[in-house]
């Protein structure tokens, strides 16, 4: 079925199969493997991407229902070799350790300031991250690292 | 998954023609209960219809004692949006996390007709009226047991008109993974009286009368104090037994009473 794809600014018209879902289609026939596969069952929040701006579980939308949307994946975030403020706000505070969960974070992180603004405070982020999952320490530097980008991304905003 | 066609109607009438001609055919809608499904394959559908291309179904609005909430309109929006009923909008905010509550829809909700999802306590306690392509339905007359409607096969919900209550709130005690209701008690004070509706406890959703009528006589946490649902119809699986879930639908039921 041809699919009108906007992703990370480029577009595109492909012959998607319907039951393609969009994780896969992001992961397997476009290479952008940044967003991941964790639970398929929408739990997890490793496969999050934004669509049209929100944030939404890759693994649990189908590509041709994003026709005519516009898609953000990790990879569309930087600026060249500059990271996006929620990107070095998680290296700064360590918030990741193996990183698996940490591109649908940073999405998820992305998706507070939208809801909340750039001075969100800790127990905000820590509630709105109930639909990611981390394996493996402990939410502690994850909500550290996002109110960090929150206050970043509104610095950047009024630069 | 298996493969499947898609169809993506600009209108009701094509959307039903899509699905009377599409073998075993599906509606989307946020697809958050339906992409599941299909992933486990309890749904296997021919021919998926999607219905978000149909322009006027999203969308809260006021009209007269009714708050109209169009069946496409996503958690996240009714959270938002449906401040004229705030039990409504606390309900639809606590469904899911942020990424479900952006795709997840109220038609989808209430088509599926989950017995641990939420959103039909609000419809029947709030004594909703379900409009629908071909008509309308009265909540009493929509639920019909587990994963059962009065819809039609091929009945298309397009929007759902709240009564709006002098006042109302939702308790649940919500399962920490998944956060569907393990036990929900919806309660909504109208002037003709109190109505009371319990999901997540039973088979599906029901009113519980007996604490609609100790309500409507004196509102008031005294006023149900004892009162215990027969936990004989009841769930027990491996989150709670039915002795456990009819306990909880009395802390909950004086949960929302003090909320109100």
């Amino acid at each position: 079925m041809q699919t009108r794809l906007t992703i990370n600014g480029a577009s595109q018209t492909r012959d998607v199969a319907p039951a393609t879902l969009l994780v896969d289609l992001l992961r397997d026939e476009l290479g952008l493997t940044g967003t991941h596969i964790g639970c398929d069952t929408s739990q997890c929040g490793a496969c999050n991407v934004l669509i049209d701006g929100e944030s939404v579980k890759s693994c649990t939308i189908l590509a041709v229902q994003v026709d005519g949307a516009a898609i953000t994946t990790i990879e569309g975030i930087a600026d060249g070799d500059v990271l996006h403020p929620m990107q070095a706000a998680f290296r700064e505070n360590h918030g990741l350790q193996c990183g698996f969960c940490t591109p649908g974070m940073v999405m998820a992180g992305i998706e507070i300031v939208r809801r909340h603004g750039p001075n969100v405070s800790a127990e905000t982020i820590a509630h709105d991250l109930e639909g990611n999952l981390c394996r493996c320490t402990g939410y502690m530097n994850i909500v550290k690292a996002i109110e960090a980008g929150a206050k970043a991304m509104g610095e950047a905003a009024h630069a | 998954m298996r493969d499947f066609a898609y169809a993506r109607p600009a209108s009701l009438a094509d959307a039903a023609s899509a699905f009377a001609g599409g073998g075993e055919a599906a509606f989307i809608a946020g697809g958050h209960t339906l992409l599941p499904a299909i992933k486990s394959r309890l749904r296997m559908p021919d021919t998926i219809v999607d219905l978000a291309a149909i322009p006027g179904l999203a969308g809260v609005s006021r009209e007269g004692d009714r708050l109209w909430v169009g069946a496409l309109t996503t958690h996240a929006a009714v959270s938002a949006d449906a401040s004229a009923i705030s039990a409504l909008a606390k309900l639809a905010g606590a469904i899911g996390d942020q990424q479900v509550r952006n795709r997840g829809t109220l038609g989808g909700v209430i088509a599926n007709n989950d017995p641990a999802a939420d959103y039909p306590a609000a419809v029947l306690a709030l004594d909703a009226i379900v409009e629908t392509d071909r008509g309308s339905h009265a909540a009493d007359d929509y639920f019909q047991g587990m994963f059962t409607t009065a819809l039609a096969d091929g009945e298309i919900v397009t929007r759902v008109g709240f009564r709006v209550p002098q006042a109302a709130a939702y308790a649940k005690f919500r399962h920490p993974a998944s956060r569907y209701a393990i036990v929900g008690v919806f309660v909504a004070r109208f002037a003709d009286g109190v109505r009371v509706a319990v999901t997540g406890a039973g088979p599906g959703v029901f009113r519980w009368t007996e604490a609609e009528a100790a309500l409507s006589a004196n509102f008031s946490v005294a006023a149900v104090k004892g009162l215990v649902l027969d936990d004989g119809d009841l769930n027990t699986d491996i989150h709670a037994s039915a002795e456990f879930r009819a306990h909880l639908a009395g802390v909950m039921l004086a949960q929302a009473i003090t909320d109100c």
